[in-house]
């Protein structure tokens, strides 16, 4: 697709630590301001300065939102990584880049626009320090000219980048003004700009560990226990901050503990102690983290404490890709531990639904008094995009089954793991509970309804089996998955997360550009709602678009899937750490509909492994 | 043996558990409960067991104390010690945990409700090797707990091997030596800036029950050592952890007695030879001090004489060191007064007003 007023993506390729970051927000902002639709995705290294990192910016009127694979405007600043940035490129492509790096291009069928960055910014910049900040500015201002993007926009970005910062908005606008005025001498311009439109009115720009931040102080989380690893750390730091902005009491007084633990598994630790004591407690980590409550998991599914865990996931583990994208911790999480487990997981598919899965993830685990996990990932969390505004918690906390000392005393007494309301949720008491009769012993699997210490052989089934039931209940609590049906559709497609924005564009263009509609279902939680075994039974072919290498959506849909209905998925994984893409997806549905056209029907080819996309050419 | 010893100190190896000491059933508490509201199940351990002993003086100090067992949580990990939440204060609630985690558990437990009296009751192997971890980092946050290791230099439940607490060549049933240096969890505590730590003996009832009522007065967390000898795999000749061993090299520090904070005690001490150090709900230990000058407000006196004794095969016992007024967790984070965990809903949903100035900042 070749790209057209309002319809193009921008990358820019800077090395990381040189402030590049908020020269790239004022663009990313402008074009939001100006009514257009826009998404950014940072990539960046596993690095404080020095290595290469690029940030992608598309403008799209159509709302689309996914990574676009084309560069339709390359602006080039870093040396090491300049040849390869401009070899991706297509002939044609316009390409911004400082002066210096011009000669080194080798590519005369671009049209390129060189820009002394240095020699611009130097009247802009007294310090000398200041200059390498600068010199991002300089792009703005001629990415703004070549785009034609407005200039009050501009400046008023800048203000909301560096809010409150007088001089910092002075300087900066300078430098980008100055670049504004050198790029009006290249007397030309790409064929494709930036129109004001009205597409934006009444959004925001945000990211998903902000939204999911949010929702947590407003799901009334007291406890925060945590340990930094990237990409969950900026979800703990904005909690901490929106606590401090929005839950003082009238004394000043904290209603909420944080606590940087000394690993996840002391974090996962203090978060069931917090949970078992009535606290809503929850902890934000990404793969490696979870590897390591594993064993806590289980503690907290035995012992049925409630507990809320972000997994905002990554590819891992130990030095592979920590900053890049990844769908790969579904089954991980789904049966975390040893032994028989299996744990709610909910799966937000925008920052609006990072903000509202936020408290109810709190209100879940309570109800159903286990750990409870939100699965987020490093596009969703990190990067940024448009939402609509958060909506306020349409209903109270559901602060689960608690009896208080006076409902105990009502009661003559409780059986904490007694199903008394045929839901396979007991009621519990908090320590602290002033009835004789409140304590209990709490422990792994090896306990009777009244939680005394069993290891008789029924005893240890029928909770086993309690267990399974009440987790199976979870599927009719948990968000119901989003459906639509295209009339004679006779494919669907099955998502989660952050694939969600792909996947719709994906749709659009299998369906216009390939007359090949398609049904989709977005699954925002597992266990799986009933609706899930409806939507695969109509249609003949499910096609399960998630960004691991194995199909975990997909071995989690067969799991769940009676074998009629198993037959029909369909795995279409693959990834290599960037974030999923439209035209990937379409390729992928269209290559798999052909090999099925090819090879009639495919009982026989029911592999796990291997989707048609399984491999890495399709981002080569 | 000292005169600090009780008259339990002498139970020999193999001895029941010593119920017989408790306090006469009949007597009442502040709270008017019996020591049997204090009781818990009966318990699995071996007959003779150093534990049992331990499980006995923590009920006696919480009954004696007046605290309701209804605001005790008992938290554990996983060995031969952590079982025996099971077996005191059945009216409490408990949490047997995972191996090496209870610090962490405990650390929320108290974070949801700072009311509670919290006690952590672990191992050797539970808090010398799988958890030391967490323990190191839940003495540097001062986590108001009780901690308890009931040391035995042994994993029992496993049937006998070696913990990071044996001594150097102390011996198995088996014969085999251990070889590595022991960790000497009461001179890392004082290292890590625990602000009370304290060694005693499962068969020194006094002292323990002096210690266990100061270490519940007192506001951070009190780590106390307990050498619990373990009558099955580890009270041989070669052990450095067998009841002969320790009774035979046990140096207390100082005679200790502890004033509680009720009302209508008086108190009374001889200044010349006692030492008073006020704890964190107003009661009081009286440290009288036995030979040399020993100042348990002094870290680094501390570590001298831990280091000093290891070099004579002491077990130096009492309280080693201690520190009133060391900010706690809760301090720090300036919890309020009331649990977290029962916060009204207004008091941690912020109103619409707050999510509107959210959004607005975000278009």
């Amino acid at each position: 697709m070749a790209p057209a007023v309002n319809d193009f993506s921008l990358q820019v390729a800077t090395v990381n630590g040189s402030g590049s970051q908020s020269a790239n927000m004022v663009l990313l902002r402008t074009l939001f301001q100006m009514g257009i639709p826009v998404s950014g995705k940072n990539l960046f290294p596993s690095n404080i300065a020095g290595l290469p990192t690029w940030f992608g910016i598309r403008a799209s009127r159509h709302g689309w939102t996914a990574r676009r694979r084309e560069v339709d405007l390359l602006v080039a600043l870093n040396p090491e990584t300049v040849a390869a940035d401009l070899a991706g490129l297509a002939p044609g492509t316009p390409a911004v880049l400082d002066a210096p790096l011009a000669a080194a291009a080798g590519r005369a069928d671009l049209d390129l626009y060189p820009v002394p960055l240095d020699a611009l910014v130097e009247p802009v910049a007294p310090e000398a320090r200041l200059r390498k900040l600068l010199r991002n500015m300089v792009y703005v201002g001629v990415v703004a000219r070549l785009l034609r993007l407005e200039w009050a926009e501009v400046e008023r970005a800048v203000g909301r980048v560096f809010p409150g910062k007088p001089k910092a908005v002075a300087l900066n606008l300078a430098a980008a003004r100055a670049g504004h005025e050198h790029a009006a001498t290249f007397g030309r311009a790409p064929a494709f700009h930036a129109e004001r439109l009205d597409a934006t009115s009444g959004l925001m720009l945000v990211d998903g560990n902000t939204a999911a931040a949010h929702g947590a102080v407003f799901g009334g989380v007291t406890v925060l226990a945590w340990y930094p690893i990237t990409p969950s750390s900026s979800l703990a730091e904005a909690l901490i901050e929106s606590l401090e902005a929005h839950r003082r009491g009238p004394d000043g007084e904290p209603t909420w503990a944080v606590v940087q633990a000394e690993d996840e598994l002391a974090a996962l630790g203090m978060v069931l102690g917090a949970g078992w004591a009535g606290a809503r407690a929850m902890t934000a980590t990404s793969g490696p983290g979870i590897s390591l409550m594993a064993e806590l998991t289980g503690l907290g599914y035995y012992a049925e404490v409630p507990a809320v865990i972000w997994d905002v996931q990554r590819a891992g583990p130990s030095t592979g890709l920590p900053t890049r994208t990844q769908q790969g911790d579904l089954l991980a999480c789904a049966f975390l531990s040893h032994g028989d487990t299996g744990h709610p997981v909910l799966l937000p598919g925008s920052v609006e639904e990072c903000f509202t899965f936020g408290h109810q993830a709190l209100d879940l685990a309570e109800r159903l008094q286990t750990p409870v996990f939100v699965l987020s990932d490093l596009d969703l969390g990190m990067n940024h995009w448009m939402s609509r505004p958060f909506q306020y918690p349409d209903r109270p906390m559901d602060r689960g089954k608690v009896l208080s000392a006076e409902e105990l005393g009502r009661r003559g007494g409780f059986a904490r793991y007694r199903d008394v309301d045929g839901d396979g949720v007991g009621w519990r008491t908090l320590p602290g509970t002033a009835h004789p009769r409140a304590g209990y012993f709490t422990r792994g699997s090896g306990h009777d309804d009244a939680a005394a210490y069993s290891e008789q052989p029924d005893v240890y089934r029928r909770n086993l089996e309690r267990l399974a039931r009440k987790i199976d209940g979870a599927r009719a609590l948990l968000p119901a998955p989003v459906e639509e049906r295209a009339p004679g559709a006779r494919i669907g497609l099955v998502a989660y997360g952050s694939s969600d924005p792909a996947v719709r564009e994906s749709r659009a263009e299998l369906g216009a550009g390939h007359g090949l509609p398609t049904g989709y279902l977005r699954v925002r939680g597992w266990p799986f709602a009933e609706a899930v075994a409806g939507f695969v039974a109509a249609h003949e072919r499910v096609y399960v678009v998630e960004q691991n290498r194995d199909g975990q959506l997909a071995s989690l849909l067969r799991l769940d899937l009676e074998g009629r209905l198993a037959a029909r998925i369909h795995p279409l994984a693959w990834s290599d750490g960037l974030p999923l893409d439209a035209r990937s997806v379409t390729e992928a549905v269209l290559r798999a509909e052909a090999a099925h056209h090819v090879d009639g029907p495919e009982e026989e080819e029911d592999g796990l492994v291997g989707g048609p996309l399984h491999g890495t050419e399709v981002h080569a | 043996m000292s005169a600090a010893t009780g008259p339990a100190s002498g139970l020999p190896p193999g001895a029941a558990s010593p119920a017989a000491a408790s306090p006469p059933a009949a007597r009442q508490n502040r709270l008017g409960l019996l020591v049997g509201d204090y009781k818990g199940g009966k318990t699995t351990l071996c007959a003779g067991c150093g534990h049992n002993a331990i499980s006995e003086r923590l009920l006696e100090a919480y009954f004696d104390l007046g605290i309701a067992p209804e605001q005790v949580a008992k938290l554990s990990g996983i060995g031969c010690s952590s079982k025996t939440p099971a077996y005191f204060m059945g009216r409490s609630h408990a949490f047997n945990t995972v191996h090496g985690r209870m610090p962490s558990v405990a650390t929320g437990a108290v974070l949801a409700n700072r009311t509670l009296h919290a006690v952590g009751v672990s191992g050797d192997g539970d808090s010398a090797s799988i958890g030391i971890g967490q323990l190191v980092h839940l003495l540097r946050r001062n986590v108001p707990l009780v901690y308890l290791v009931e040391n035995n230099g042994v994993y029992g439940l496993t049937k006998g091997q070696f913990s990071a607490t044996a001594d150097p060549g102390s011996t198995l049933k088996g014969g085999e030596v251990a070889e590595l240096p022991a960790i000497d969890l009461c001179a890392l505590a004082i290292e890590l800036g625990a602000a009370y730590v304290a060694r005693s003996f499962s068969g020194d009832k006094k002292q323990l029950s002096v210690l266990l009522r100061g270490a519940i007065a007192h506001g951070g967390t009190a780590l106390i050592d307990v050498l619990s000898p373990c009558v099955t795999f580890n009270d041989h000749e070669g052990s450095t952890k067998s009841f002969a061993w320790v009774k035979e090299h046990d140096e207390p520090l100082q005679e200790l007695s502890f004033v509680p904070a009720f009302p209508d005690i008086a108190v009374d001490y001889d200044p010349g030879t006692t030492t008073e150090v006020a704890l964190h709900d107003g009661s009081r230990l009286r440290l009288r001090k036995l030979g040399a000058d020993y100042d348990p407000r002094d870290r680094a006196a501390a570590l001298t004489r831990l280091m000093a004794a290891r070099g004579t095969g002491e077990v130096l016992t009492g309280l080693l060191f201690v520190d009133p007024k060391a900010p706690t967790l809760v301090e720090r984070l300036r919890l309020p007064e009331a649990p977290l965990a029962t916060l009204p809903p207004e008091r941690v949903r912020p109103p619409p007003a707050a999510l509107d100035a959210i959004n607005a900042a975000l278009r």
